[in-house]
C-alpha cells in the first residue's frame, strides 16, 4: 500500500535516480539522433529557400537566431520549474535538472544575442540598441550567469543550491517581460511572426518550414544535452558520496 | 532544389552567425559528454575501491 501511495506522486518518475538513469540511457542518444537528422534537414531548407525581398540573404540567419531565442526562454522556464521542485519537494534530481539547465540556457542566450546583433547591423544599422526586447534578453543572460556564479561561488552545496534556486525563481518574472516586450513597448525588434502570431504577421510557408524544423532540432538537442548533463551530475554526487564514506571509514 | 551559399554583401554577417552557432553547439556537446564520461569513470572507480577491501 505504501508503494502504491508513493507511485501517486506525479514527480515520482523524475525523483527516482535509478529510474531516471535507465530512462536517460536510451532517451539521450535518441534525442541526439533526432536533433542531428532535423538539423541536417533544417540546414538544407535554410540554404535552399529564396532570399527575402527586404532582408535579402540575412533571412537565413533567422533560422538559427529565433530557435536560439526561444530556447533561451524555454530553458529558463525549465530551470524555474526544476528550482521550484527542488526548493519545495527537496528532490535531489530536480536540483540536478536545474543545475544542468543553466550552462545550456546561458549558451542559447549568448547565441540569441550574438546572432541577433549580427542580423541587426545590416538591417537596423546598429549592432545593439537599448530596446525592451534586447535589454530583457540581456537581463535573462545575467540571471543565468548569476545562477552559475552562485552555484560555483558557495562551498556548501546545499546552501548554493538553495540560493541559486531562489534567484532562478526571481528571474522567472523576466520571462513574460521578454516575451511581451515587443507588445508592451515601442520596440525596434519585430513582433512575433510564428505560427501563433496574427495571420497578417505570420511567416510565409516557405520560411515557416525551415524555422519549424530548426526549432525542433534545437529543442531535441537541448533534450539530449540536458539529460547527459543531469546524468553527469548524478554520477558526480555518487562519486562524492562514496569519497565521503571512504574518508569517514 | 538548389543550394544558395552566396550571401553577397551580407556574407560578413551571415557566415559568422553560422560559424558561431556551430562553435557554441560543439562546446555544449563536448562539455556535456566529457563531464558525463569523467564523473561516470570517477563514480565507478570509487565504487570499485569501496568494494575492493570487502572482496
Amino acid at each position: 500500500m505504501g508503494a502504491r501511495n508513493h507511485n501517486k506522486n506525479p514527480f515520482d518518475f523524475l525523483a527516482n535516480p535509478e529510474r531516471f538513469m535507465a530512462f536517460s540511457r536510451w532517451a539521450a542518444p535518441m534525442f541526439g539522433a533526432i536533433a542531428g537528422v532535423l538539423a541536417v534537414v533544417g540546414l538544407i531548407l535554410t540554404f535552399t529557400v529564396p532570399e527575402d525581398y527586404q532582408q535579402g540573404d540575412t533571412v537565413r540567419m533567422m533560422f538559427i537566431h529565433v530557435p536560439a531565442a526561444v530556447l533561451a526562454m524555454f530553458v529558463y522556464l525549465c530551470l524555474g520549474i526544476a528550482s521550484f521542485l527542488a526548493l519545495v519537494f527537496r528532490h535531489a534530481l530536480a536540483d540536478a535538472a536545474a543545475q544542468a539547465c543553466a550552462p545550456l540556457g546561458a549558451a542559447f542566450t549568448v547565441l540569441a544575442l550574438a546572432t541577433g546583433s549580427l542580423w541587426g547591423k545590416p538591417m537596423w544599422g546598429t549592432w545593439w540598441v537599448w530596446d525592451a526586447r534586447l535589454t530583457s534578453v540581456l537581463v535573462l543572460l545575467l540571471f543565468y550567469l548569476g545562477y552559475l556564479a552562485l552555484r560555483g561561488g558557495i562551498d556548501d552545496e546545499q546552501k548554493a543550491a538553495r540560493a541559486a534556486a531562489i534567484l532562478a525563481l526571481v528571474g522567472v518574472i523576466n520571462l513574460p517581460i521578454v516575451k511581451f516586450s515587443v507588445d508592451w513597448w515601442n520596440s525596434l525588434h519585430q513582433g512575433s511572426s510564428t505560427l501563433l502570431a496574427k495571420p497578417e504577421n505570420r511567416l510565409p510557408a516557405v520560411y515557416a518550414w525551415p524555422m519549424l524544423v530548426m526549432q525542433l532540432a534545437y529543442l531535441s538537442a537541448f533534450g539530449a544535452l540536458w539529460l547527459v548533463r543531469i546524468r553527469a551530475l548524478v554520477w558526480r554526487r555518487k562519486a562524492r558520496s562514496l569519497a565521503l564514506k571512504a574518508a569517514e571509514a | 532544389m538548389q543550394f544558395d551559399f552566396d550571401a553577397g554583401k551580407y556574407a560578413i554577417y551571415v557566415w559568422p552567425a553560422f560559424v558561431l552557432t556551430a562553435a557554441v553547439f560543439a562546446w555544449m556537446i563536448a562539455d556535456s559528454l566529457s563531464a558525463a564520461r569523467r564523473w561516470r569513470a570517477e563514480a565507478e572507480r570509487r565504487q570499485a575501491e569501496a568494494k575492493g577491501p570487502r572482496a
